[in-house]
């Protein structure tokens, strides 16, 4: 086991090293440029070609990537054009906003998804079971800019039941230690903060969370339905086994496996960040800050974002690969 | 969004890699088609859902005849202000869009688009992913190796940084947005493909007809590929729900970056969606009606395609 | 610590009521939980053992009352944390080094420049000199400095302190150069130190405490209405010099700022003090208490960075926030009727079609003059813009001087449109029309809107339109700036109360984007440029605008007047032309 976590770590090394250089090039390829997105109506080209100057930008592209690699090496992935700021603290900044809303939804849609999904298999071709199915791919088929404004405007403005933006209450001060606000205002003591923190996260948690929510749904029923046809579980049924223990012994357990395969690709993509979601309620996380860096053309915010969700993304397939082997032992890990 | 079909794709591309629904003769194949067809029709989600489609399929095919206006015209501009865009009424049942054009027109021309923007990338995406799925069964070996690596890499960018990068690449078009939903279509293929093709390989007909000193060629044509292609189609004509939703929700997000097609004026659901949000307070309408259009075509391949995945799946026939 | 407690109240349609902690940075978060704890009890519905939720709605009858009687008792008018929803983030505190209008904002509530506008006007007027006289050859510059003004860390502000920014500007080096960075100085004052480019500015000299001297390199009296810019603040120089203002590190590629004056300690001598700034969060400011001049009213003002405007909208309905600027065109009605003040900038930009002459037929006179007379302004004004938008004439708002009244006028005339077109003899009525596809600007809230009436105007007349189109940042003025683009939407907002800020800006010099060279434009703008009587000015800048619409180089079609929206109750913001907007007098009412 520890053999094989220690070699998809270590492939993790070429894996970046192609992401960095697809990247570089990418990045490089999109139309406009850093110089144009600073200065939006006053850029002319002779200021773009002297900010291009300023940032080496005009130099040939090689050149440019050992320069920038060097750094990288060395853990330094510069400073944004854009917000002056170090790349590497806005990461700080912005990444556990990010875990805090996916982790959130990912809740939201397992503790839903799953039960549903469940108890949707346990009555097939039921009133329960279309209705649920019918739902779940309502959920599916929504675009989430759509759910999110509509959210929006029943719970904040209509109701007034929950913030519609930020992370939150302007007026509520938190030191800021992990930047998770859950985590910090458990640090503090600060209940207020904790639970205005838990309002402002409502919202985006179920406009993130409706898909993967679905998803889980649908996988949950598909699975524990093939389950249920199994030899074992009608055997063990035969046996006069108690409904119960079947479902809890038999048939969860060994429909865990797609499960958690799709919870744990969900999370990836998560965490990956949602532009859109977190633009809508000015959630200040990976999402936005790529999103906003790929329109600015913030070269060195789009690279070193990237590269870290790239190493997030594979950290997180890995988690789930070692699951499986938790879950079922049939499976080696090899 | 992008990424749920995505993750939806990559299960069915992995569905198929193992050789699942694979009809073993004609015989079979029929009674499995016969079968599934029967579950489907008992079963009422698939049933609304078809019923969808058909309805779906049938604007899109008589659109100039349904639509009571051309959906271009800006006849009414005057009629527009800031701050109110008139609504639904007798003579415009959807209202005016925010151009001064008829909103009903453009829904129903929009049907047009989707359709053709699902079926179009739906076929580029089979025939490149199909030849890449050959090469790959057909060969095997360390090419199979290779290529299913680079599907595998396909498969893990998102959808949308794809879609952005063909957009930014060939510039602004109904054929960006037809590529971009294509191109995620490729690996799905080429896994399909492949699958099946491995799955006959191993089998004893394969083995022996190879033992006895058929060549390879010959065994690919005439046995391999014939005998894979039956659940590639299958499964293809299933995908083209994902094909049909992703070309509204792509033209969607492609346009909320503002990198849809340049011509606002050919109606496309997906952009006629996120081009009205600032409107949302003045004019609701224009965001409801193409969200339910794509609601609405998206629910009914959604119950229709996983009733008819659930159908062809014998794992779960009792 | 200060008594900070307040509510604010903030009566709307579904009476939502905020309660609110104004308080200075160190408020401990045990105040904050008991303010909201005393408020919060009543007409809490499902809220388990949190009984202490802040910003929960409680019954709106009792805490409404309550709220109003509190607020009117304790500090009238006086007093009150007021947060304000940004667009974005500053990018840094230090006027000298941004040109962006969201770090612009909050640096105009710190610091001061030595002139600034009439409030809502663009005409000159005191702040940090109390007056001003040029030498007869309009080559110095004599500000009398106001007296016993200091910094907010302490520092005396003088004559020194004035030359110590001024030299500190003109002597930047390397990426401080970069139009990206000081682009108000290369704007106003050309080149610096180095001498690669000329540079306006000469020298400064502290005559006494209260007498500064501004030597210019040629006479000019554009400057002065350049030092209203926000970036031309006055900077406390021992912060400057304690934080390392200018200290820039990092490879010579790849450049990055590392003082922290402008981010932890930007010190000047505004109305408002620097609390604190957690980027992406809020940047907290709090009342000069040993301000020289009227002191603010409100006590705290927070910005908090909201980049989607509709979500600025619903922050602002719900409460969240108490201002914001940009409002959309399409929300202003909405919000005037939910209470709301919507306040509108006097129009101080323009929207117009570019023509690239470079690119035929558009070089062909009667083909542009077709065109300007082909395009329904009027109507596609009436359709998409607020009220208070008008019809454009010229490159320039009528409220700037240099404004002419005998310009040549296109009126909306399809049939001269193609007979003028039938006259040219061009056969080839292609036009590849360039808009933007996803950006909202002042002059140009709906860019697609604005394309699609124009296209449809251009086809009645038998123009052939092909669509191009890109991201504003992502190609679009690449495409435009580097001659690219054969016609397309673009407009200009004036950065301060010049007629060079305009029509100098887009035709002193030969540009790529217009794509045509025509001496008589550019030695007419560039005469009146470097003329220092008024005057004489206002009458040079109105032929020069007659010149220019005569030769029609495109088609000015708007002037806007930009809207921002406020908490029902709010007082005392005056928009200015040039969104130089003072907090100090605004009050929640």
């Amino acid at each position: 086991m520890i053999r094989f976590i220690v070699r998809r770590l270590l492939l993790l090394i070429p894996i970046l090293f192609g992401i960095s250089i697809l990247l570089f090039i990418w990045v490089r390829a999109l139309p406009g440029g850093p110089a144009t997105a600073l200065l939006g109506e006053r850029s002319n080209p002779e200021r773009i070609a002297e900010i291009n100057k300023t940032y080496g930008f005009d130099k040939p592209l090689l050149t440019q990537y050992f320069t920038y690699m060097s750094k990288v090496i060395r853990l330094d992935f510069g400073q944004s054009i854009q917000l002056r700021r170090d790349v590497s603290d806005e990461i700080f900044r912005r990444f556990p906003a990010t875990v805090e809303l996916a982790g959130a939804a990912m809740i939201f849609a397992v503790g839903i998804g799953v039960p549903l999904g469940f108890m949707s298999a346990k009555r097939e071709r039921t009133v329960f079971d279309y209705g649920s199915v019918a739902a779940t791919l309502i959920g599916v088929s929504i675009p989430v800019f759509f759910l999110a404004q509509i959210l929006k405007y029943v719970f904040s403005l209509q109701f007034s039941l929950l913030p519609s933006t930020r992370r939150l209450d302007v007026k509520i001060d938190l030191e800021k230690v992990t930047n998770l606000n859950l985590v910090d205002s458990l640090l503090a003591w600060n209940g207020a903060a904790f639970w205005d923190s838990i309002r402002h996260l409502i919202l985006p948690a179920i406009a993130l969370g409706t898909i993967p929510l679905a998803i889980i749904a649908r996988i949950t029923r598909a699975s524990v339905l093939e389950t249920l046809n199994d030899d074992y579980v009608r055997t063990a049924r035969a046996k006069g086994l108690r409904t119960s223990t079947v479902n809890r012994v038999h048939v969860l357990r060994n429909s865990l496996l797609p499960i958690v395969t799709v919870i744990g690709l969900q999370t990836g993509l998560l965490l990956s960040g949602a532009v859109l979601t977190e633009t809508v309620f000015a959630w200040d996380g990976m999402g936005s800050l790529i999103g906003n860096a790929v329109i600015g053309k913030d070269y060195p915010v789009i690279q070193g974002g990237v590269m870290f969700l790239a190493v997030v993304f594979v950290l997180v397939n890995l988690f789930v690969d070692v699951m499986y082997a938790v879950i079922d032992p049939r499976i080696r890990v090899s | 969004m992008r990424l749920l079909t995505r993750a939806s794709s990559k299960e069915l591309a992995d569905s198929a890699a193992d050789p699942g629904p694979n009809p073993r003769d004609d015989k079979a194949a029929n009674s499995l088609g016969r079968e599934a067809w029967r579950r489907i029709i008992h079963n009422p989600l698939a049933v609304v859902g078809g019923v969808i489609i058909i309805v779906f399929v049938l604007v899109a095919i008589f659109a100039p005849w349904l639509a009571p206006y051309d959906p271009r015209a800006n006849t009414w501009f005057d009629q527009i202000r800031p701050t109110s865009i008139p609504g639904p009424s007798s003579e415009h049942w959807f209202g005016l869009d925010a151009g001064g054009r008829d909103e009903l027109s453009r829904i129903i021309y929009g049907a047009r688009a989707s359709l053709m923007i699902g079926v179009l990338s739906l076929t580029i995406g089979a025939i490149v992913g199909g030849i890449i799925g050959l090469i790959a069964g057909a060969f095997g070996g360390w090419i199979d190796g290779l290529v299913m690596r680079i599907t595998d890499i396909m498969l893990a960018v998102p959808g949308l940084l794809l879609a952005l990068s063909v957009a930014a690449v060939i510039g602004q078009s109904q054929t960006a947005i037809i590529i971009a939903v294509a191109v995620p279509n490729v690996p799905l293929f080429a896994r399909l493909l492949r699958g099946s093709m491995l799955g006959e390989r191993q089998k004893d007909y394969v083995t022996s007809a190879y033992s006895v000193g058929v060549s390879r060629r010959v065994l690919v044509r005439r046995h391999i590929l014939p005998n894979s292609v039956a659940p590639m189609l299958v499964q293809g004509s299933l995908a083209l729900s994902t094909a049909v939703i992703d070309a509204a929700i792509d033209a969607a997000a492609l346009s909320f970056l503002g990198l849809g097609s340049a011509d606002p004026g050919v109606p496309e659901w997906g952009r006629m969606l996120t081009d009205t949000t600032r409107l949302l307070n003045v004019a609701p309408h224009l965001a409801f009606f193409p969200g339910m259009a794509i609601l609405i075509t998206a629910l009914g391949f959604n119950l229709f395609g996983e009733a008819a995945r659930e159908a062809l799946d014998p794992k779960l026939r009792r | 610590m200060r008594p900070t407690k307040k509510l604010i109240a903030l009566s709307m349609a579904a009476a939502l009521v905020v309660a609110a902690c104004g308080s200075d940075d160190k408020t401990s978060t045990a105040t904050t939980a008991a303010a909201t704890e005393e408020t919060a009890a009543p007409g809490e519905t499902t809220a388990p053992a949190e009984t202490a939720a802040p910003s929960e709605t409680t019954a709106p009858t009792e805490a409404t009352t309550e709220a109003t009687t509190e607020a009117t008792t304790e500090a009238g008018a006086s007093g009150g944390t007021f947060v304000f929803g940004a667009s974005s983030d500053p990018v840094v505190l230090d006027g000298a080094f941004v040109s962006d209008g969201e770090s612009l904002r909050v640096i105009h509530e710190i610091f001061e420049t030595l002139v600034t506008t009439q409030p809502g006007g663009t005409d000159v007027a005191p702040l940090l000199a109390d007056s001003w006289e040029p030498s007869d050859d309009a080559l110095s510059w004599t500000f009398n400095l106001h007296p016993d003004v200091t910094f907010h860390d302490g520092t005396p502000f003088n004559a020194e302190a004035v030359c110590y920014n001024f030299d500190r500007w003109y002597n930047f080096t390397g990426v401080a150069q970069s139009a990206a960075v000081s682009y108000y100085w290369s704007t106003v004052f050309g080149g610096f130190s180095d001498g690669v480019t000329p540079s306006l500015y000469e020298s400064c000299e502290a005559v006494d405490e209260t007498t500064a001297v501004i030597n210019l390199t040629a006479p000019s009296a554009a400057f002065l209405a350049g030092l209203a810019v926000p970036a031309f603040s006055i900077a406390s120089p021992t912060a400057l010099e304690e934080f390392g203002a200018d200290d820039v590190g990092g490879a010579d590629d790849a450049p990055t700022f590392d003082g922290t004056f402008g981010t932890e300690h930007p010190i000047g001598t505004g109305a408002f003090t620097f609390v604190s700034w957690e980027p992406g969060d809020k940047l907290t400011l709090a009342r000069n208490e040993e301000y020289w001049g009227d002191k603010a009213l409100l006590e705290e003002l927070i910005f908090t960075p909201i980049a989607d405007g509709p979500a600025r909208r619903t922050a602002l309905e719900t409460g969240e926030i108490q201002g914001f600027d940009g409002v959309d065109p399409a929300d202003t009605a909405a919000l005037a009727d939910g209470g709301f003040e919507v306040l509108l900038r006097p129009a101080f930009n323009v929207g117009y079609v570019g023509f690239n002459q470079a690119k035929p037929p558009l070089d062909n006179p009667q083909i542009r003059q077709a065109i300007a007379h082909a395009l329904n302004r009027e109507a596609l004004v009436t359709a998409k813009y607020p009220e208070g938008s008008e019809v454009a004439t010229q490159f320039m708002p009528p409220s700037l001087f240099g404004h002419s009244d005998t310009v040549t006028e296109y009126a909306y005339d399809p049939e001269l449109a193609k007979s003028l077109i039938a006259e040219s003899g061009v056969t080839d009525l292609t036009l590849e029309f360039y808009y933007p596809s996803e950006v909202s600007r002042p002059y140009m809230p709906d860019p697609t809107a604005n394309f699609e009436a124009f296209k449809a105007d251009l086809e009645a007349v038998g123009f052939t339109v092909v669509p191009k189109t890109a991201p504003w940042r992502g190609g679009y003025l690449d495409d435009v700036n580097s001659g690219n683009a054969q016609m397309y939407l673009l407009g200009w907002t004036g950065d301060y109360g010049d007629p060079d800020n305009f029509v100098g800006v887009f035709f002193r010099t030969p540009q790529p984007a217009w794509g045509f060279d025509n001496p008589e434009i550019f030695d007419a703008l560039t005469v009146a440029r470097d003329t220092a009587d008024a005057a004489e000015r206002t009458s040079l800048y109105e032929e020069a605008n007659n010149l220019i619409m005569d030769f029609l180089p495109g088609v000015p079609y708007v002037h806007t007047q930009p809207a921002l929206a406020f908490a029902p109750g709010v007082t005392g913001y005056v928009p200015s032309p040039v969104s130089l907007e003072s907090f100090a007098g605004v009050s929640l009412g």
